[in-house]
């Protein structure tokens, strides 16, 4: 085996690693809450329940993986809970916007003329505003919650895409095969959305891959401002600023979230590089705006 | 680069602050509601509310609105805050500084310690020391700002105390000084230093996990050019090979980078602030969006857009003398 093969063989073993863990917590959030004891929302006993540390057994022997929070709740299964929201808003966040984009950058790139220096104009004027803080404008300005957060960060985050897709595309239509097409009597749209898109998407695809991670952190940065998710809805974001006046006496109610969340956006973060250099080998990575 | 064009881009910079700034001014106008209600006591009377709109100009079309803030702005007036009458120019005032060393402090070490850190990543690819440090900062740069921050509050506050750290080690977790102390000359500079160093330390390790990634792989490319391998060949030394060769031409994309770090270091630096109360902008954007003070949401904004916008500028306008290809396209 040639060394650039041996390296490739362990590159893809980290991104099938990644993807392994993203799905085993992914399954853990489905399955957790549901097998669950008590409901992981519901506040019971606080007094004889509250701040068992991890490993822990309550006066009826029921055990607690990560320990319970400061109202008796388990941590563990609200941990799955909360994942349940912040992996969909991740996915969703930036699937939708990376959509968003990518068709608004095409059709700039195909139209030309006023439209495409309208939508590109709106793109560099929102990318010179860091995007928490647009997210916090925006946050500001409506009632915050599930569905703001959501709206905020495909808001904020299609126009990074916008740009590349349009790069690419401008690229891709002055190809002989779009000229081909074109002389085959291809109709216009058709020449875009099944010719010239396809081939300018490696770069869409990437930044969705980067995107998610970068959500995620951004939905639990707004949490823990208290300015995304509401609690009782459990949040990684939000369990952490749960935490943070126990920091001293329960660092666990804090720490436990904070870990999911790093490994999780790890493993997105490592699947987005592992699909960069598969899909865009010449692109460098986009430095996103994290949280 | 010719005047003409240095003028060009300064104009392009200027067009996209006013789009910014236009950009604020609608999404404030999008916002339900009347900002006039939220300023009066809940027993208020309609005529009350009407009043005020109209002190503000909030009764005013739109566009006129639009007007007169963006001579307002022009003038250097920014308003007055809705929540504490204050001037908001005296608001950025007492802010900025505060996040401006705070960033600035923090952008610096960022280089210091991440573009030498990715050079010898990328030029040592793929053995240990660099897979290690390559989980690393992956493993930093995907770690939310404020959890970080928290953990080392709880390291090196509350924990130095139980672990019997040395006592220049129990460093203080809140605010920029100590609160009611009267010190002078460097015992004063000490006390902020000593304040500065988790803050600080906190922004440089994420500013720096995301810029060694990139000067990792910045370098790596470079040491695959020809160039290189002539400059071994025909005797250079290991310094004058990366100082010469491979920092020169992989010194653009850091120069760029400088400008894409910037956003990262502004966002960063507002959890920074949250967690450590520390009164910097972000710290006043955030107790103006709790406040719902437009004013202040919509100046700090600006502010942040303007950095950002300067950033770029001068990341272009020192770009041609460091690769002149780049001033000839």
């Amino acid at each position: 085996m040639s060394s650039t093969a041996r390296r490739r063989g362990h590159v893809d073993a980290i991104a099938g690693l990644s993807l392994a863990t993203l799905a085993l917590i992914t399954l853990g959030t489905l399955l957790v809450p549901v097998l669950a004891r008590r409901d992981p929302t519901a506040i019971g006993d606080v007094l004889a329940l509250r701040l068992i540390p991890p490993g822990g057994r309550d006066a009826a022997g029921g055990f607690y993986l990560l320990g319970t929070d400061r109202f008796g709740r388990d941590l563990f299964v609200r941990m799955m809970l909360a994942g349940r929201i912040s992996l969909a808003v991740g996915v969703v966040g930036s699937v939708v916007a990376a959509a968003i984009g990518t068709a608004a950058g095409a059709i700039a790139a195909w139209r030309g003329g006023v439209l495409e220096r309208v939508v590109m104009a709106v793109a560099d004027t929102m990318l010179a505003v860091p995007r928490l803080v647009l997210l916090l404008a925006c946050a500001a300005l409506w009632r915050p919650g599930l569905s703001s957060v959501v709206v905020v960060l495909v808001a904020t985050g299609w126009m990074g895409v916008a740009r590349m897709v349009r790069a690419q595309v401008l690229t891709v239509r002055a190809l002989p095969f779009v000229d081909a097409a074109v002389a085959l009597g291809a109709r216009e749209r058709r020449v875009l959305w099944r010719h010239a898109l396809p081939n300018a998407l490696a770069p869409a695809i990437v930044a969705t891959a980067l995107g998610v991670g970068n959500a995620i952190l951004l939905e639990s940065g707004l949490s823990f401002l208290g300015l995304g998710v509401q609690p009782p809805a459990p949040s990684w974001g939000n369990m952490i600023a749960g935490g943070r006046d126990l920091i001293v006496t329960a660092p666990w109610v804090a720490l436990a979230p904070g870990i999911a969340l790093v490994v999780t956006v790890l493993c997105c973060t490592l699947l987005g590089d592992w699909l960069r250099d598969r899909l865009a080998g010449e692109a460098g990575p986009a430095l996103p705006d994290r949280a | 680069m010719p005047a003409s064009q240095v003028i060009r881009r300064v104009g392009d910079a200027v067009v996209l602050f006013w789009l910014v700034v236009t950009l604020t001014f609608v999404l404030m106008h999008l916002a339900p509601g009347n900002p006039a209600t939220l300023l009066v006591p809940p027993d208020a009377s309609p005529a009350d509310v009407a009043r005020l709109r109209h002190a503000y100009g909030l009764d005013a079309p739109v566009l006129v609105q639009y007007a007169r803030w963006i001579s307002a702005l022009l003038r250097g007036d920014l308003g007055e805050s809705f929540a504490t009458h204050v001037p908001v120019t005296a608001v950025l005032g007492a802010a900025a500084p505060i996040s401006l060393g705070l960033g600035l402090a923090s952008l610096l070490l960022t280089f210091v310690i991440g573009v030498p850190l990715g050079m010898c990543q990328g030029a040592h690819r793929n053995r240990a020391g660099d897979r290690l440090a390559t989980v690393a900062t992956t493993t930093v740069y995907a770690a939310p700002t404020f959890w970080l921050a928290l953990a080392l509050v709880a390291v090196f506050t509350y924990g130095a105390a139980t672990l019997g750290f040395p006592a220049w080690l129990r460093l203080p977790a809140f605010g920029v000084h100590t609160p009611g102390a009267s010190l002078a000359g460097w015992d004063a500079v000490r006390d902020v230093l000593r304040h500065s160093v988790l803050p600080v330390a906190i922004l440089a390790a994420v500013g720096a996990a995301g810029i060694a990634r990139y000067a990792r792989s910045d370098v790596a490319d470079v040491l695959r050019q020809d160039f290189v391998q002539t400059a071994w060949a025909k005797g250079a030394g290991p310094a004058r090979v990366y100082a010469r060769h491979v920092l020169a031409s992989a010194a653009p994309g850091l120069v760029v980078l400088f400008a894409l770090a910037l956003p990262g270091v502004v966002a960063g630096s507002i959890f920074v602030e949250s967690v450590f109360a520390w009164p910097g902008l972000g710290r006043a954007m955030l107790q103006a969006i709790g406040a719902r003070d437009y004013p202040v949401v919509m100046a700090i904004t600006t502010a942040y857009a303007g950095t950002v916008i300067v950033a770029n500028l001068a990341a272009d306008l020192v770009l041609p003398l460091l690769d002149p290809r780049q001033g000839r396209a």
